[in-house]
């Protein structure tokens, strides 16, 4: 019971970073209709900067903020001067764009820090909570920025006048300009808020997984497959799957071991998928292509 | 009545071949405006050209400015509202979400805004009752008052609508066009109105503009037109 117990806030945990990755997922998807398959490169890059701002002396948090803003600009240059020529390109070719984008960001991050794994520290106590044996402090945090962001996103896009006209510019573009907003900055703006996630996914993972240029193609995965499992349209389907995964990631690789975890937590998927093309809680049935 | 906006040889066209082929009208500070013509006669193209929604060549001043190089949020930013062909709801949004976009341009003014839903309210209460429901939810003519409300939301100067009676029921067509006269009238905003009903457009607008295939075929105050025989024949069926 104990064991299941500590299964499951360490699932919560990488949860809430599948989560927020997936949200970052659903946000481009929704506005542009594009899967970004460079999301977790980006967050893995932003990763390396935290990673030298610490390296240079500057205390966490501060290279923690420093982080999210340097990401949100960067991840807002790229929409502008890399995606934004191919916008209405085929879908292949956005493809191509995106995996280059991947390629780009990885081999430069392995040729800035070289491939051999660096630790990341946490900001977080190494002793665990109130001397419990369930969670660690690190574990705990991260659930907590987790839930912190994911409220901020929430409470951005209901109530603010610039959430809702990112809502609008996603789904009706050509009527969003017609009450005068502007639909490229809103995109631009998107892509900032998705890099600016990642960072923070990307900060919250590396003292769990370590930091190499390769850190997030397992995370990206489980993310994918979080926002595909609770509906890629839908970002409360998304978070919800986010979170899923990483209970589902934990339990089973503590029941079944955890060569098979991944195996066996796609093939729910898979299932499910079949069962519900859309994903749990999506509702689009018709691809804009 | 001076101009309030002005064409002059305007050309349009989505990339393709030309659909508005050097068309000159204007709209009066205070006028309502109309311009009649068959289905593909490039009347939609008209309103697009205005704010900037195709390919377009010629001059277009507004209030003074030129805007035939603008881009469509920088016309509208100027006050001109377009209520467009489809009405352009957002759909997954609420009713009262719609309308506050409407005043997206000028969103920091909070107590304007509260003030201008209650008067578009005043106009349409049926949108009062639909305020916090999914707008894709609303029926045709709730959803063509939206759009109307969206624009005046804005505070325009004038007013682009696009087909306003199009599927609608009669009594509601009447409502729609008692109230656009009412917006003319009390917040003094210029329209120009794109119609198939001529009967209620003709009575509404001062100046008229016949269209075929892209090009102004005749033009004159509303009452010439509605009095023109050929007009008669082919557009008010006596
Ligand atoms: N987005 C577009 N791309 C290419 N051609 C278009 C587009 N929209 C309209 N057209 C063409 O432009 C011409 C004029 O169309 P437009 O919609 O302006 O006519 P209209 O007078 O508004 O007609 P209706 O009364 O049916 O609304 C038509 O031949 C149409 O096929
Ligand atoms: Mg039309």
């Amino acid at each position: 019971m104990d064991a299941l117990l500590h299964q499951v806030f360490a699932g919560l945990a990488s949860g809430g970073i599948y989560a927020s990755l997936a949200l970052a997922l659903v946000m481009i998807h929704n506005a542009t209709n594009h899967i970004n398959f460079a999301q977790g490169e980006m967050a893995m890059f932003s990763t390396y900067i935290a990673w030298s701002l610490i390296n240079i002396g500057v205390p966490y948090w501060a290279a923690f903020v420093a982080t999210i803003v340097i990401s949100f600009f960067a991840a807002a240059a790229i929409e502008r001067i890399l995606i934004r020529p191919v916008e209405k390109a085929p879908v292949l070719t956005v493809v191509s764009v995106f995996i280059g984008l991947l390629l780009i960001l990885n081999s430069v991050a392995g040729w800035i820090y070289t491939y051999t794994i660096k630790s990341f520290t946490s900001p977080f106590p190494s002793e665990p909570p109130f001397g419990n044996k369930f969670v660690s402090s690190h574990e705990l945090g991260a659930i907590a920025i987790a839930l912190f962001v994911l409220v901020a996103m929430y409470l951005f896009f209901r109530v603010t006048p610039l959430g809702l006209a990112m809502r609008a510019a996603a789904e009706n573009p050509a009527s969003s300009r017609l009450v005068g907003i502007r639909v490229g900055w809103m995109l631009a703006l998107g892509w900032g808020f998705a890099g600016a996630i990642g960072a923070i996914a990307g900060m919250m993972i590396a003292p769990l997984v370590y930091l190499d240029p390769n850190m997030m193609a397992g995370i990206m995965l489980y993310a994918f497959a979080g926002a595909l499992l609770g509906g890629i349209d839908n970002p409360w389907g998304a978070v919800i799957g986010g979170f899923l995964m990483g209970v589902l990631e934990n339990v089973v690789g503590a029941l079944i071991g955890t060569e098979l975890k991944l195996t066996v937590a796609l093939v729910l998927i898979i299932i499910v998928l079949l069962l519900r093309p859309n994903g749990l809680w999506g509702h689009k049935v018709v691809s804009r292509v | 009545m001076s101009a309030l906006l002005e064409a002059q040889d305007l050309h349009a066209s989505y990339g393709g071949p030309a659909i508005l082929k050097g068309i000159s009208f204007t709209v009066g500070e205070g006028g309502i405006t109309t311009v009649l013509g068959a289905n593909g006669a490039g009347k939609t193209t008209l309103l697009r050209a205005i704010c900037g929604m195709c390919h377009r060549r010629g001059r277009v001043r507004f209030a003074g400015q030129a805007i035939e190089n603008k881009a469509t949020e920088d016309v509208v930013r100027l006050g001109v509202a377009h209520v467009p062909d489809g009405r352009g709801t957002f759909l997954h949004l609420t009713t009262e979400e719609n309308l506050r976009l409407g005043a997206y341009t000028r969103h920091r003014d909070k107590t304007g805004i509260a003030h201008d839903l209650e008067r578009v309210f005043g106009y349409f209460p049926k949108l009062k009752e639909r305020r916090k429901q999914q707008a894709g939810t609303l029926s045709g003519g709730e959803q063509q008052m939206l759009a109307i409300s969206r624009g005046l939301m804005l505070r325009p100067k004038l007013m682009l609508l696009d087909e306003p009676s199009f599927g609608l029921a009669p009594l509601i067509v009447q409502d729609i066009f008692r109230i656009m006269r009412a917006i003319n009238i009390q917040d003094k905003v210029s329209i120009l109105l794109v119609e198939q009903n001529a009967e209620l457009a003709l009575d509404l607008a001062d100046t008229a503009y016949l269209m075929e295939t892209g090009q102004v075929v005749l033009s004159g105050p509303a009452e010439q037109i509605r009095s023109d025989p050929s007009v008669r024949k082919a557009y008010l069926g006596y």
